[in-house]
C-alpha cells in the first residue's frame, strides 16, 4: 500500500485536467531509483514530472506515482569561457539564465515563460521565438545522463548512444529520467534586444511579413487578435527582435546584471502584478476578451513601427509578466490548441481554423504565430512551416463543444500533413493519431520504448491516452 | 451546477441489491464508471451483467467482494479501486442492515451487528474517502442514512440509534471537510421496497427502490447535504421530530 501523506491533486498547467498520484520529490539520483523500485513493487507506473507548465495531461499520472523533479536543481559545472553548463534536471530556465547572464550568455532556446524545467524542456524539446534559426533545445544539448526504468544510469550524446540520444530528447518522458544534462549557452553581448513592432492587418500580411524577415531577424513572434474577421481575419503585431551586435551597447557589464532583467513588480505603474490576474478576470469572456483585443491592435497601428530596447527576459518571458494568469480564466481552466502546419498548407488552414471557431461560437482568447523548421529527433513536432496557438477558455458549459470542436479542427490539420505538440496537447485521441502514429520514426521510438521498458514503468495520462489502445 | 453525468468514478458500497444497487445502475446509466462493493460476489456479478447489458459498456460496472465489518482492509481495497477505476469523485455507502426483533427482544448480537454494518462500516469507508477527497478538493460522499435516524420509536432501538450515529458522523464530517470543496449527503429515506422491507406490512408512502436510486442523486447532485426521499418526509419529519417525547411514547408509531 502506498502512503496517503503522499496523495496529491496534481494539475495539467491550463487546470482543464487533474489527476490525483502519489508525489515524490527526490533529491538525488539514488532517490530517484527508489521511486523507480517501489512503483514496481506496488504494481503502479511512474509519471516523470519537472515543473509542471504542459498545458494538458503530459505530466500527470492518475492513481499512479509522479516523480517530480523540482527538488534536483543543483549547477553541476559552468564554463563561462566555452558557455557549457551541466544542471540537474529540475533547473529552470529562469535559475540558468540568472545564473549565466553576467558572464554575457543566454539559454540558446527560451519557452515563453522561464518556470519551465530543463529536464521537462529536453522531454518536450521545446522550441522559441527563434525556432526556424536555431533549431529546438536539443540541437543545444551536448549530452545528458538517463536514468532508465530498468534503473541503470546511461550517458548519452551525439557519439554516445545517438539513438537513445534522439529518442529520449522530445520522449515526453517515456524512456527515462534525466538526471543531468549538458547544455551550450549563446553569448549575447547586452542585455538588451533591439525590437521591431510590425503590425499587420491580415493572416497574410502576418505570415508574409514573418517570411519576409527572416534572414535578418534573430526572434520572430506574431500576436494574434483572434476576434478579426472577414478582411481582418488573422490581423495582428508581430515582433521582430535582434541580437546586439558586440560593442554597439556601451553598458553591457549594466544591462546583463540580473537585476536589469527583472520583470517589472507592477503593471502599468500601479497594479501589483500578483493581484493582475484577478483585475483580469472580468475581461475574460467574449466581449471583454474582443475589446482588450481591438485597443491593443489599434494601439499597435498607432504607435506604428517605433523600435525600442528591451531586455531578453522582457521579451522573451512574456507569459510571466501576469503571474497566474491563467487564473483569469476561471475555475474551468484553459487549453492551448497549437497546430503546426507545412507553408504550403497552413494559411489555408490557420484561416479555416479562425473561421471554424468563429462559426462554432468557440473564438480563442490568445493566438501565437511562429515560424518553424525540421529536427533530427524522433518525436518531433516540428514542421518546415508555421504554428498556431490558440488558447481558449474551458466551462462546464463548453467543455464537451470545445472537445468535438477542436476533433473537428485535428482532422482539417492532419489532412494538410499538421503536427501537434505534447506539451500544449489536451485533445487529441489515439484514433486519430493512426497515421501519425505509423510513422518510421514513431515505430523506431515505440520500439525503443518496449526494449527500455519492457513493463511500461513509465506512464503518464497522456501516454495512455495517445498511445495505448482503448483505455477510458 | 454538478449533475449525475459530472461524477465520472463512484464507488457504491452495498451494491448488490436495494438501494445501493439501483444507485450503482443509474450512475452507470448516466456514464459514470462504478465500483460495485458488498459481500456476495454473485450477486455483484449479477449487478455487474445488467449494468453492461444496458450501457454495452464491459468497463462500466467493476466488482470488488468485500465484507464492510473487515473495515481494516479499505485503506488497501480503495487503493486498488482508485486505480482499476483512474480515478474517484463519488463514494455512496448504501450498506444497511435491519434485523427482526420481537417486540420485547434485547439481542445484543443483533445490535453489535446492525452498528458494525450501518456505522462502524460507513466510518471505515468515509474516513479514508474524506481524507482523500480533502486532498483532492474534490468530490461528494453520499450517506444512506433514514428517517429512522429522526427518532427513537419503541420498534427497532439498534436501528434507530445506528441511524442517529450515522447522521451524526455524517453531519460532522461535512463540518470537517466543506471548506476543503468536498460534500457529505445524508439521504433519509422512508420506506423503500427492497429486501430488508420485504414482507413488511403498513408501509406507508413506500417508494421502489429505482424511485429512491433517482431522487436521492438528483437531490445530492443539486448540493443538498439533506435528501429525503420522498421529499414529502421532511415535512412529515419535521411535525414528527417536534412531538414531545411524553406524547411521543403513548403514539402507535
Amino acid at each position: 500500500m502506498l502512503p496517503a501523506e503522499r496523495l496529491e491533486r496534481v494539475s495539467s498547467w491550463g487546470g482543464a485536467t487533474s489527476a490525483m498520484s502519489w508525489v515524490y520529490r527526490p533529491t538525488t539520483v539514488e532517490g530517484m531509483r527508489d521511486v523507480f523500485s517501489l512503483a514496481r513493487a506496488e504494481g503502479r507506473s511512474v509519471g516523470l514530472r519537472g515543473a509542471g507548465q504542459s498545458y494538458g495531461d503530459a505530466a500527470t499520472n492518475a492513481e499512479n506515482v509522479c516523480l517530480d523533479t523540482s527538488r534536483m536543481t543543483r549547477i553541476l559545472d559552468w564554463d563561462p569561457g566555452t558557455g557549457r553548463i551541466r544542471a540537474e534536471p529540475g533547473v529552470s530556465v529562469r535559475q540558468l539564465w540568472q545564473y549565466t547572464i553576467e558572464d554575457g550568455w543566454w539559454p540558446p532556446v527560451v519557452s515563453g515563460t522561464m518556470h519551465v524545467s530543463l529536464g521537462g524542456a529536453a522531454a518536450m524539446n521545446i522550441h522559441g521565438k527563434n525556432n526556424w534559426k536555431v533549431g529546438t533545445i536539443g540541437e543545444h544539448i551536448e549530452a545528458f545522463e538517463l536514468l532508465l526504468p530498468s534503473g541503470e544510469l546511461v550517458r548519452c550524446s551525439r557519439e554516445e548512444r545517438p539513438d537513445l540520444f534522439h529518442a529520449a530528447i522530445g520522449g515526453f518522458g517515456m524512456l527515462g529520467c534525466f538526471t543531468s544534462i549538458t547544455l551550450r549557452m549563446k553569448r549575447v553581448h547586452s542585455g538588451l534586444l533591439e525590437i521591431e513592432p510590425v503590425p499587420v492587418r491580415s493572416l497574410d500580411e502576418m505570415v508574409d511579413t514573418v517570411e519576409g524577415r527572416l534572414a535578418d531577424a534573430d526572434y520572430l513572434v506574431g500576436w494574434m487578435d483572434t476576434f478579426g474577421r472577414g478582411a481582418g481575419l488573422g490581423r495582428g503585431l508581430v515582433h521582430h527582435a535582434n541580437y546586439l551586435p558586440d560593442g554597439e551597447d556601451r553598458c553591457a557589464a549594466q544591462t546583463l546584471r540580473v537585476v536589469n532583467q527583472e520583470l517589472p513588480p507592477t503593471l502599468m505603474g500601479v497594479v501589483p502584478k500578483s493581484m493582475m490576474w484577478a483585475l483580469m478576470r472580468p475581461f475574460t469572456n467574449d466581449p471583454g476578451v474582443r475589446l482588450v483585443n481591438e485597443a491593443k491592435y489599434r494601439m499597435s497601428r498607432f504607435e506604428g513601427h517605433r523600435r525600442y530596447r528591451q531586455s531578453h527576459a522582457g521579451f522573451a518571458f512574456l507569459l510571466d509578466y501576469v503571474p497566474d494568469w491563467k487564473r483569469a480564466y476561471g475555475p474551468g481552466g484553459l487549453i492551448q490548441y497549437q497546430s503546426f502546419l507545412p507553408t504550403e498548407t497552413a494559411r489555408a488552414v490557420y484561416r479555416e481554423i479562425l473561421e471554424r471557431s468563429h462559426r462554432a461560437g468557440l473564438t480563442p482568447y490568445l493566438g501565437v504565430f511562429k515560424r518553424h523548421r525540421m529536427d533530427p529527433f524522433l518525436m518531433t513536432h516540428a514542421v518546415d512551416g508555421y504554428s498556431l496557438a490558440l488558447d481558449f477558455k474551458v466551462t462546464a458549459g463548453n467543455r464537451r463543444r470545445l472537445w468535438e470542436h477542436a476533433a473537428a479542427l485535428t482532422r482539417v490539420v492532419l489532412d494538410a500533413g499538421g503536427r501537434f505538440y505534447f506539451a500544449k496537447d489536451s485533445t487529441l485521441t489515439a484514433p486519430q493519431l493512426e497515421r501519425y502514429l505509423a510513422e518510421e520514426r514513431v515505430q523506431r521510438f515505440l520500439a525503443l520504448k518496449r526494449t527500455l521498458d519492457p513493463d511500461a514503468l513509465l506512464q503518464t495520462d497522456l501516454w495512455r491516452r495517445l498511445f495505448t489502445s482503448k483505455e477510458t | 451546477m454538478p449533475t449525475t453525468a459530472s461524477w465520472r468514478q463512484a464507488i457504491v458500497v452495498g451494491a448488490s441489491s436495494g438501494i445501493g444497487a439501483a444507485v450503482a445502475r443509474r450512475l452507470a446509466e448516466a456514464g459514470t464508471r462504478v465500483a460495485l462493493v458488498a459481500r456476495r460476489p454473485s450477486e455483484l456479478d449479477a449487478v455487474a451483467r445488467a449494468i453492461t447489458e444496458a450501457t454495452g459498456d464491459p468497463a462500466r460496472a467493476l466488482v470488488f467482494p468485500h465484507d464492510v465489518t473487515a473495515g481494516g482492509e479499505v485503506p488497501a481495497l480503495l487503493q486498488r479501486i482508485c486505480h482499476a477505476l483512474g480515478g474517484l469523485d463519488l463514494l455512496v455507502y448504501a450498506a444497511g442492515i435491519m434485523p427482526r426483533i420481537g417486540a420485547d427482544e434485547y439481542d445484543l448480537d443483533k445490535d453489535r451487528a446492525v452498528m458494525e454494518v450501518n456505522v462502524v462500516g460507513a466510518m471505515a469507508w468515509c474516513n479514508p474517502v474524506a481524507d482523500r477527497f480533502a486532498r483532492a478538493g474534490a468530490g461528494t460522499i453520499v450517506g444512506i442514512s433514514s428517517v429512522a435516524g429522526d427518532r427513537g420509536r419503541r420498534g427497532n432501538p439498534a436501528y434507530h440509534a445506528s441511524k442517529a450515529a450515522l447522521d451524526t458522523y455524517l453531519e460532522a464530517v461535512r463540518n470537517r471537510v466543506a471548506r476543503h470543496g468536498v460534500r457529505v449527503v445524508t439521504v433519509k429515506p422512508g420506506p423503500v421496497d427492497t429486501p430488508m422491507t420485504k414482507g413488511m406490512e403498513k408501509l406507508p408512502l413506500l417508494v421502489s427502490a429505482d424511485a429512491a436510486a433517482a431522487e436521492l442523486l438528483a437531490g445530492a447532485a443539486r448540493g443538498h447535504h439533506t435528501v429525503y426521499v420522498p421529499a414529502k418526509w421532511r415535512p412529515i419529519m419535521f411535525v414528527i421530530r417536534h412531538i414531545p417525547s411524553f406524547v411521543f411514547r403513548r403514539l402507535d408509531i
